[in-house]
Formats: structure tokens, C-alpha cells, sequence
């Protein structure tokens, strides 16, 4: 089965508030540039086989675009987001559309819990890796863990710039990710450290250009430019590294991961896999 | 992984410390508790570290580990600082990583079915200043007492400490320990001015400040009209040490006097016959037929019909029972299994002992035991910890039996008893002295 992923298209993507330290309203994302740059990337994840869903965009919700905060998708149930900044909690309703007329079924945390979905949330192998205190919090993960039977290992992010898990955090395959550790503490680099067999480290520069931002699909890593030192890393690794610029949506804070939300399960996940197997058998 | 590698270092050496010890040197307390992949994820040993960064103590309670990389672990954690400033900043640091305080709810009640017991798992209080939450709100518990239950009013929705004895059918106490915090006091703010031997009871301190920190905790009693209470032991009188007894009385530096059988019946013996057990105090010499005095002591206040009327009846005129009967102070005489007569004044049984000195010591601030090993130890256990308590003993055995009773607040010095009095009493003159005046 081919990768499925869902994308939002940028017709009303801007900066228009502030709520990471990359979005400055004096900065204004390029439109045409942004369309550009969302279309190319469309592309050359069609080329790479990946069925791409269309999320209707609505005006007065420029992030929408990035449809990784959607939820989090475990098979055919999605946790939808609980977003922490009331700009975006309106994408939440458009969002459980989408997935309700779908195949998903909707689970939802606590109104008092804050989740952001696949940004903040990341299978590697039978763990769900997830980032707290930016914007997700880590009672929220720990509710998760209990929904879906899995084991969370919530990780603190430390650095503004690295809000979301998914901007310092990419796992590539089973047991394979690369991550910033600069956007860690101690604890949280131990964590990863602990569990992932094969980290892969991003130097901070690379880090800057979204290189742990990547959207996998099978064995290619798509990610911003400006990143040479890894994409040479994963061709050692055995992967195949393409990169496509995404300036403008980079200064809204997201980039390639955040702009996709695997429908079928991230290559990483360790579920995927299983559920691959039963399905042969 | 290891899940006890070197981060969980910190708190295995927690683990094994004394709780108690570190929850009753602690102003404030509070319990939190933290779910989840908690080991794994290295979250545990990161609040754990915050705690202990941010100036607080903690004990865990409860730890349960979960078996399958699947299961959640818990961990119950009983958290200790010296401030509610203090507490507020370790609160606010664990928080943003999952351990949230779970009292809030409200104390789980239950009715007393037999009386005279309490209801399976009650929650036992320390001496400690408690509040438990009723229909949402804290409520300070009254009567703080150590190793009782606490009863609530259901009308007036308040509580106070109540000894299992008393429970009476219907009443309802606390079950749990949900929806109960306790206000540990640390001695050191207690204002009682021995910090510098909180540490441990020694004998290797220095006398004369002890001797001028309780005369100051007394003069200061005195000046501002609190209660004051002396727990005295027989060897105040075999040691000669009565008279000084008699003078902090006469002052007006002593509000009650607890004691049992013995000391009432050695002064009297002593304001008798000039003899306590058969020694003569004057000069130390046993005289004849002595051991008998004290036996014609008792016999001769029972023929009064009790101390108040031998003094009234000119039977008894000097001694320190003569002084608290002349001086309208309070006293109460509890008994024992060896006592002889006794006294007509000794009560008897000891659970009626009990309920007069809590009746007695409610708005106490101050008590100081000397000499007396069990009586000490008995009304340290009635007292809340925030009644500063002096304990001078020769051995230092009492202080420490004290101490591990729970009467953390307690200040131990060795030391004899008759110095230790006759000091006390010239620090007080010199204290009372005019200003100008040398004194000496």
C-alpha cells in the first residue's frame, strides 16, 4: 500500500500572529513564493508514490497548512489535537471534520489537556516519543499512553526555536531517528539516547534550516535545504536524502514534517509494521 | 536500560532516610504523584531533582513499576520545605512535568460502629497543625493531638483531634490520608532560640545559655500572660531543688503543675518532717525511721481529706504544693501502679488522667520537664507541636525517648537538675531586676 499523507493547501497561509519565535509579523511569508514552494513539494511526494488528501483550507487559519498538528494517527483511530494557543484552536473542528468523513474514528483528550498532535508526538519503533511544555503538556501524554496501550516517553523541550518534537526530532525507521540535542535537557537526551538503537545528531545550524523536520516515505528523507552535512549522513545510512525549499513557510516555524500528517502510519512506526505482518499473513 | 542506573542515585539514598525525620523538621508539606513511563523517560529522577534543586525534601510514599514495556509506572511522593514560599516554587517546578498534587478532594469520612474504636484505617494525626478539606474548603483541625482520629462536626463542619477512646457511636472520623495536610513547624523557626543545640542532646553544651533561653522563654510568658507548664519529676525534691520550684511559683512564672504522686508527697514530706525519702536536705544525713516519713506525710493529708485543706488547716504550710494552693496554681497529680497512699489529690485512672491535662493544656505555649522520664513523655504526647518544650534531665535517655516519641519541638539539656534550677531562678531575678540595678 502506497504512503498516505494528508496535505492543507497554503491559499490563506501568513504570519498573522506571533506564537513562536520564528513568526514576526514585520516578516511576511511570500504567497506566490509559499505556493510555489508547497507545490513542489506536493510533487515530489507524489513522485515518491504518496497519495496525497487535500484538507480544505479556511480563511483566519493560516496554520492549517501544517497538517501534522492535525492529531495522531494509531492505525484507524486519531487523537485530535488540543491546541495550546486559541489562534489555532479553531483549526481543531475543520480538523475532526476531515477525519469523521474518513475512515477515522475521533478520541479526544480532556478539555484541560493541551496536545498537538503528530508535531509533538513521534512513533519510533513500539515507543510514542513526546514533547511536553511548549505546547503539548505532559499529563496529556500520559493520558495518551493509557488510550492507546502504548509506551509514551514524554521528553521536555528546552528551546523556544524547538517548539514542537517534530522540529528536533525525526524518526526514520524502527529504532532509527535523527535529533537536535541542543532542544533537550539531560534527561531527555538520556531518554533517546536510551531507547533509540541508532541517533543520529544534527549539528545546531542544520537544526536552524528544519533538518529534523523531515517527511519520510520509504527510504527517502525529504527535507528543507541548507542541510548537505545530513543529507550526507543518511545516504551513508542508506537513504535518499531530497531537499526542496520551504523558506516561507520556515518563517511560520514549519517546514517539510510539519506541513504533511501520515494517514497510513510513519515508516518508524513500530504498529505499522505489525499491522503490515497481520495483514500478509 | 537500567532503571536504577546513576540518576536514580539521588533517590534510593531518599528512600532510606527516615521519613519521619524528614517530614517533622519541615514546615510545610504536601503529597504529589506522578503516572506514567515515569522510569524510562527519566521523569521520575528529573522531579526528583527539582525537588531537592529547589530547596525541598521528599519521601516516596508509594512506587509501583510497570511490568510490561507497556504498563505505567506511579510514584506517590510526600514532599517537605521549610516555607510555603518554598513550597510554591517546587510545586510550580514539578508541575509542567506531571506530578500534581492529589489533595484535592475532600477527606473521606466515617462513622464510628463500635464505640470506644475507630473506624478501620482511620487517619492517625501527628502533633503536627493539620487541615482537612470538607465540601471543598480546609478546615483546621483543633486540638491538635498526636496518635488520635480526627472527628468533624457535621453541623459546623469542623474537626478537632479525638483519642480512640472517646470515639462515640455515630461520630464520624477521617479515613485515609486523602484530603489531609499537615504544617509540620520547624523548631528553628519556632522562635524557642536553640538553634544552637537542635541538632542533638548532648551534654557537651553549653548550660548557661540553655539556662538563659528557657528563663527568657519564661520571663517572656509571664510578660505576655501565656500559659505556662512545669512537668516535674520527684528528684526535683531529693535534690534540694524544691525551693527554686517554690520561687518560680511565688513569681508567677508557672501557670500549672503536673506531676504524680511522688514529688506532691516529697515536698509535703520534705515540709513535714525536713526529710525527702528519709534524707534530711539540709544536711544530707538518713535519719532514723526516715523511710517511714513520707508514709505519714500521705496518711496525714488523706486525714485532711486532701492537700487544699491541710494547707487551709495549717496541717501544710511551706513546700511546693503549700506554694500552688497559696498561689491559685492549677496542679494535677496522675498516678501510678508503685504509688504509695497515694494522695488524696492523685488521680487515679490514668484515661481520666489524660482528659483533664488535654482540658488543661489547651491554650498552653510553653511546658518545661524536669526530672521525670514517663510524665514527660505523656504529656508530650498530648501536646501539639507548636508548644515549645524544654526538657532538662541527667540522662540523656528522656530527651531522646522524647524526641523519638514524635515531640520533635523538644530542646534537650543535660544536665543536674539542682544547678541547672538554681540558675534558672537567678537568671529570672536578674531579668526582673530594675534596669540600673547591678543585682547579683
Amino acid at each position: 500500500m502506497n504512503a498516505e499523507i494528508l496535505m492543507c493547501p497554503p491559499d490563506y497561509f501568513g504570519i498573522e500572529y506571533e506564537i513562536n519565535p520564528w513568526m514576526n509579523r514585520d516578516k511576511p511569508a511570500d504567497h506566490a513564493k509559499a505556493t510555489e514552494q508547497w507545490n513542489a513539494l506536493h510533487s515530489i511526494l507524489s513522485d515518491l508514490g504518496a497519495e496525497i488528501q487535500l484538507l480544505r483550507p479556511v480563511k483566519g487559519l493560516p496554520d492549517s497548512v501544517f497538517t501534522a498538528n492535525a492529531g495522531l494517527v494509531f492505525g484507524d483511530r486519531v487523537v485530535l489535537s488540543r491546541f495550546r494557543h486559541p489562534q489555532r484552536q479553531g483549526e481543531e473542528d475543520v480538523d475532526e471534520d476531515w477525519f469523521t468523513r474518513h475512515r477515522f474514528t475521533v478520541e479526544k483528550l480532556p478539555a484541560d489537556r493541551f496536545f498537538e498532535g503528530a508535531g509533538d508526538a513521534l512513533f519510533c519503533g513500539d515507543e510514542l516519543f513526546a514533547g511536553y511544555r511548549m505546547r503539548s503538556d505532559v499529563r496529556g501524554h500520559q493520558l495518551l499512553g493509557e488510550m492507546l496501550g502504548c509506551r509514551v516517553l514524554p521528553v521536555e523541550l528546552v528551546d523556544d526555536y524547538y517548539y514542537h518534537l517534530d522540529t528536533c526530532f525525526c524518526p526514520l525507521a524502527p529504532g532509527v531517528a535523527i535529533y537536535f540535542p541542543g532542544a533537550f535537557d539531560e534527561y531527555g537526551r538520556k531518554a533517546l539516547q536510551e531507547h533509540v538503537d541508532e541517533l543520529i545528531e544534527v549539528g545546531e545550524a542544520e537544526a536552524r534550516s528544519f533538518a529534523c523536520n523531515a517527511v519520510v516515505v520509504g527510504e527517502s528523507v525529504v527535507t528543507n535545504i541548507g542541510c548537505p552535512r545530513l543529507q550526507s549522513v543518511l545516504k551513508a545510512n542508506g537513504f535518499t536524502p531530497i531537499a526542496t525549499p520551504l523558506s516561507e513557510f520556515v518563517k511560520a516555524g514549519g517546514s517539510a514534517k510539519c506541513l504533511t500528517l501520515r494517514l497510513d502510519g510513519e515508516e518508524a512506526a513500530g504498529w505499522k509494521a505489525m499491522a503490515g505482518r497481520e495483514k500478509a499473513n | 536500560m537500567s532503571e536504577h542506573s546513576q540518576d536514580n542515585a539521588g533517590s534510593d539514598k531518599n528512600l532510606a532516610t527516615d521519613e519521619a525525620r524528614i517530614l517533622a523538621a519541615s514546615v510545610v508539606t504536601e503529597r504529589v504523584e506522578v503516572q506514567g513511563h515515569i522510569l524510562d523517560s527519566l521523569l521520575l529522577p528529573k522531579i526528583l531533582d527539582l525537588i531537592t534543586s529547589n530547596g525541598g525534601r521528599f519521601v516516596i510514599t508509594e512506587m509501583s513499576v510497570g511490568q510490561a514495556a507497556t504498563d505505567a509506572s506511579y510514584a506517590l511522593l510526600d514532599l517537605a520545605t521549610d516555607s510555603v514560599e518554598q513550597m510554591e516554587a517546587v510545586l510550580a517546578a514539578i508541575e509542567v512535568h506531571g506530578a500534581a498534587p492529589i489533595e484535592t478532594v475532600d477527606a473521606r469520612l466515617e462513622a464510628v460502629d463500635i464505640e470506644g474504636a475507630l473506624p478501620e484505617g482511620f487517619y492517625s494525626t501527628t502533633n503536627h497543625r493539620s487541615e482537612i478539606r470538607i465540601d471543598g474548603d480546609w478546615v483546621p483541625v483543633q486540638d491538635q493531638e498526636m496518635d488520635c482520629g480526627i472527628v468533624v462536626d457535621p453541623v459546623l463542619n469542623t474537626a478537632r483531634c479525638k483519642p480512640m477512646c472517646d470515639a462515640e457511636l455515630g461520630e464520624r472520623f477521617v479515613v485515609g490520608h486523602l484530603g489531609v495536610r499537615i504544617f509540620a513547624e520547624s523548631t528553628s523557626e519556632s522562635g524557642q532560640g536553640f538553634e544552637f543545640m537542635n541538632s542533638a542532646v548532648s551534654s557537651e553544651k553549653p548550660k548557661q545559655v540553655a539556662v538563659r533561653r528557657v528563663a527568657e522563654q519564661l520571663f517572656q510568658a509571664r510578660q505576655e500572660g501565656k500559659k505556662t507548664l512545669i512537668v516535674g519529676g520527684p528528684a526535683i525534691i531529693h535534690t534540694g531543688s524544691g525551693e527554686h520550684l517554690e520561687t518560680l511559683i511565688r513569681d508567677g512564672y508557672v501557670d500549672l503543675l503536673f506531676a504524680g504522686n511522688a514529688l506532691a508527697t516529697h515536698d509535703i514530706e520534705h515540709a513535714m518532717f525536713g526529710t525527702s525519702l528519709g534524707v534530711r536536705l539540709a544536711c544530707g544525713e538518713i535519719v532514723e525511721a526516715g523511710h517511714e516519713h513520707h508514709l505519714r506525710a500521705i496518711n496525714r493529708i488523706r486525714r485532711a481529706g486532701g492537700i487544699r485543706p491541710a494547707v487551709e488547716n495549717g496541717i501544710l504550710s511551706s513546700g511546693v504544693m503549700y506554694q500552688c494552693v497559696k498561689n491559685d496554681v492549677d496542679y494535677l497529680l496522675a498516678g501510678s501502679i508503685r504509688d504509695d497512699g497515694p494522695l488524696p489529690d492523685v488521680e487515679t485512672d490514668a484515661i481520666e488522667a489524660q482528659r483533664q491535662m488535654r482540658e488543661k493544656i489547651r491554650d498552653l505555649s510553653f511546658c518545661l520537664m524536669i526530672a521525670t522520664t514517663l510524665h514527660s513523655i505523656a504529656v508530650g504526647n498530648l501536646l501539639p507541636a507548636s508548644v515549645g518544650v524544654v526538657c532538662v534531665d541527667i540522662n540523656p535517655s528522656t530527651v531522646i525517648k522524647l524526641s523519638d516519641r514524635g515531640s520533635s519541638q523538644t530542646v534537650g539539656v543535660v544536665t543536674d537538675v539542682e544547678p541547672f534550677m538554681r540558675a534558672l531562678v537567678a537568671e529570672l531575678q536578674r531579668m526582673s531586676a530594675p534596669a540600673g540595678s547591678t543585682g547579683v
